[in-house]
């Protein structure tokens, strides 16, 4: 009885914010109107359990849907195809019941088959989602992974409007899960027939629908008409441009041709452009859940010694490198950025002092320093940072050499324990997949990535903090929600204490919009629907 | 000339024999791992492995090779790691807008080269001559990814002559083929200088004007066509320096050539389409230089093809 008391009490209270929060629609939007957007690179897929890139993973949120949403502009959870949703079983049951009369835009309506469907694919070996690994906890899961099981056992079809999830261990991050894009309810019969090019010809839920794609040049979304959220979108058509460079699309909004550069303002025009009033007033700028750090790798000589990796720490000027990308950043204290759940806020982190870090090498047996190397990706402004990296160590007696190379390779090293001491993670640092602390972890810091090929360039993996963390993750009752964010203040403070990281900045986006764009600013920075949120944008020449 | 031209493609399939080999070995040993890239950083080892596996990467270097090899000989160039889409369509997609970006870029380098390497030459040691040949030193210096820029600035932003980037109309062609044009055209006006320097001070020139015939006639009935001989063998090579080029000035004009998608599958490690865009761009030079050769007997009688 007792059990069942405390399940119901759970399921209530984890069942109301599933409407307590939603989009308050602006008063000034008006349906109509096209924009044109460009980008630097082509659009490699729409496929929703494979696209995983900066220009189409917001394109993919207008053109799917997934059970969970967030408020547009915001981090805050909202129901998408699922009308509401109840959790029971101490947190691993969630029961999903899904909205009548949405119609995928081949016109068939969609079903709980469609959604399990969509999760036995996207955990398919065999459909190469790069997103698979969130679905971890999900029932089954290692079965699928291992290619031995064709169907989630833990996804089973209650009735047409009724889905249940079952978890093999309480996970707190799984409605986030719930909303991101590799969740998106695809319908089986069109990706049968489309088979490996259903990413060229996608149909999904969303408030868009592809009408023209010429590879390499342009896509065009035309309104859905029957979305299920209605009086949305507000814009009648969206073109994106492909293959557009930053500067020349810069030029190109200058001359009024096109409504947001996507890949905002290029760093090397940033300052004329702020010093423009004209041009300034249409800049937009948000926060991101992005953090640049360094990585020390832990299983290489000298960073194997914790007093080493405290005095780097103390050793670079985090102020000077925020200077150089012209102030679009701030400097980090932390992993986690700012605007994420679980900051410790009253944290200042490791205090820019040579004096000391020259003290701290000397007593870990280091007074004359050391040579190293600094492994850095080859585009703009990432050697310049590293210069100043260069720079700062060697104020301190470390002498360290750039390894200045492609992306794939900087990757490539980061993942064998004995190749990159330190990497500069510009490029390819971190930004979170959904607002949660426990993004930050896993991957880069837990022992899971300290793997060969893994993402954990520090090779930094403390088993006591990994089950502090799986213990954090497994308490999802929202009643407790702000001891779940102490625990993980907690283990991120320990993480510093250890030293893997030195978290250099947290970078800020900077976009610009055609005069005629309207929509908050929220919507050009969203943080989920990186980066422009095209549903709920409109302009504001139209009758 | 039968005889030639099968001794000739045999000789084109053995060069992309080779071209494919060696590019596949180099891209073998890259320590990058496209897998990882395939995968995302949220990836199990469990999911790593798999995709090695279905995509065969597991295997030897020979094995994949001869898989790639089969494939290959049958027309499939295989399906794009991170887009899932067969090579040949995105490469097909594309290579119109490539092929006619160098048609331009040739016609642009010729008229600009071959004027500026006449003139000089007919107006040797003169003020004309040295200014002519500083602007082709400055053309083939000149960092095209800053040439394209300052084109687009000047002519389509300040100018609004031409349209700032894109694909489309003949006017969307006009700046990137001269952007290319302007370093093949250094290169071409120097050649023709001196080509035609050495071939006005032959007998049959001397002779000609001895004759009293027009100085245009001299110069274009019988200077000219000996003079652009060797102008005629340096295009075919030119297709390979363009291949190099167009890279940039796709990227800088937004043109949705192969140089792009190369450049964004070289970014990603994208084996395949690097794979596809290298044997499409040998097939261009190879083909190239054996048309350069076709066209040349036609032009000077006294070369003949066995």
């Amino acid at each position: 009885m007792r059990h069942w008391l405390t399940s119901t009490a759970l399921v209530m209270a984890l069942a109301l914010p599933a409407y307590a929060q939603d989009y308050v629609p602006d008063p000034n939007a008006r349906q109509g109107g096209d924009i044109v957007i460009t980008y630097k690179d082509d659009v490699a897929t729409l496929d929703p359990a494979i696209g995983y890139d900066w220009q189409n993973w917001s394109m993919i949120k207008s053109l799917f849907d997934g059970l969970m949403d967030y408020v547009p502009g915001t981090t805050t959870l909202r129901p998408g195809l699922a009308s509401s949703y109840e959790i029971a079983g101490d947190g691993t049951v969630f029961t999903f019941h899904l909205r009548p009369g949405v119609k995928f835009h081949n016109g068939r309506e969609m079903t709980a088959d469609d959604v399990k469907y969509s999760l036995d694919r996207v955990t398919n070996p065999a459909t190469q989602s790069p997103g698979a690994g969130f679905f971890g906890s999900i029932m089954g899961y290692d079965v699928m992974a291992d290619g031995s099981a064709a169907a989630l056992a833990g996804v089973e079809v209650v009735d047409p409007l009724t889905v249940r999830i079952t978890l093999s261990r309480p996970d707190a991050t799984f409605l986030h899960v719930m909303a991101l894009n590799f969740a998106s309810v695809v319908p089986k019969e069109a990706v049968e027939a489309a088979g490996a090019d259903f990413g060229k010809v996608p149909v999904g839920t969303g408030a868009f629908k592809l009408a023209e794609w010429t590879i390499g040049q342009k896509l065009v979304f035309a309104r859905n008409t029957d979305y299920w959220r209605a009086g949305e979108p507000y814009l009648d058509q969206i073109t994106f441009e492909v293959g557009q460079e930053p500067i020349v699309a810069l030029l190109r909004l200058q001359n009024g041709e096109i409504d947001v550069p996507g890949d905002g303002i290029p760093p090397a025009k940033f300052t004329e452009v702020m010093a423009d009033p004209a041009q300034a007033e249409r800049v937009v700028e948000g926060g991101q859940l992005h953090t640049g750090y360094i990585t020390l790798n832990v299983k290489m000589a000298p960073f194997d010694n914790v007093a080493v990796r405290q005095a780097v720490n103390m050793a670079i000027n985090k102020d000077r490198i925020v200077q150089i990308i012209n102030g679009r950043a701030v400097p980090a204290t932390q992993p986690l950025p700012p605007s994420m759940p679980g900051y410790t806020q009253n944290y200042t982190g490791y205090a820019f002092d040579p004096t000391a870090a020259k003290k701290a090498l000397a007593d870990a047996g280091f007074p004359n320093g050391f040579e190293t190397e600094l492994f850095v990706m080859n585009t703009d402004p990432n050697p310049r940072i590293a210069q100043a990296i260069q720079q700062d160590l060697s104020n301190v007696g470390i002498k360290a050499s750039i390894k200045s190379l492609a992306q794939a390779n900087v990757i490539a090293a980061g993942g064998e324990p004995d190749q990159a001491p330190m990497i500069w993670s510009g490029g390819m640092a971190w930004i979170a997949d959904f607002p949660d602390p426990s993004n930050f972890y896993g991957p880069i810091l837990g022992c899971a990535g300290a793997v060969q090929g893994g993402w954990n360039w520090s090779w930094y993996c403390n088993p006591a903090l990994d089950e502090e963390a799986a213990k954090a993750d497994s308490i999802n009752d929202p009643a407790k929600v702000d001891e779940r964010m102490a625990m993980w203040s907690d283990i991120y403070m320990k993480v510093m204490a250890d030293a893997p990281w030195v978290p250099v900045f947290n970078e800020q986006r900077f976009t610009m919009k055609s005069a005629r764009m309207g929509g908050a600013d929220a919507l050009y920075v969203d943080p989920v629907s990186i980066p422009v949120n095209y549903d709920y944008v409109y302009v504001t020449d139209v009758q | 000339m039968a005889g030639y031209l099968i001794r000739r493609l045999i000789q084109a399939a053995l060069i992309l024999l080779g071209v494919s080999l060696v590019t596949f070995f180099l891209l073998y040993l890259l320590p990058a791992d496209p897998v990882r890239q395939i995968a995302g950083r949220s990836a199990t080892a469990q999911t790593v492995q798999n995709i090695r596996e279905q995509l065969g990467l597991d295997q030897p270097f020979v094995v994949q090779y001869w898989r790639y090899l089969s494939g290959l000989v049958q027309g499939d160039l295989g399906r794009s790691y991170l887009q899932k889409s067969e090579v040949a369509v995105l490469i097909w997609a594309r290579l119109p807008a490539t092929l006619l970006l160098m048609a331009g870029a040739i016609s642009c380098e010729l008229l600009l080269g071959l004027t500026m390497g006449i003139v000089a030459a007919l107006r040797r040691g003169s003020m004309t001559d040295q200014t002519l040949m500083i602007a082709s030193f400055v053309g083939v210096s000149a960092p095209q990814f800053v040439v394209g820029l300052l084109l687009l600035y000047v002519f389509a932003v300040k100018l609004g002559w031409f349209p700032i980037g894109g694909y489309g109309t003949f006017r969307h062609l006009v700046l990137p083929s001269l952007t290319l044009g302007i370093l093949g055209s250094g290169w071409y006006s120097r050649m023709m200088r001196s080509s035609m320097i050495d071939v006005l001070r032959q007998d049959y020139i001397r002779t000609a004007r001895a004759k009293g015939l027009a100085r245009r006639r001299v110069i274009f009935r019988h200077a000219l066509p000996n003079a652009i001989l060797p102008i005629i063998a340096m295009i075919g090579i030119d297709i390979g320096i363009f291949m190099g080029g167009i890279v940039v000035v796709e990227s800088v004009f937004g043109w949705p050539g192969i140089g792009q998608l190369a450049w964004q599958a070289i970014q990603r490690v994208d084996i395949p389409i690097i794979m596809g865009v290298t044997l499409v761009s040998a097939c261009a030079i190879v083909l190239g230089n054996l048309l350069a050769d076709l066209v040349t007997p036609f032009i000077d009688p006294r070369i003949r093809l066995r």
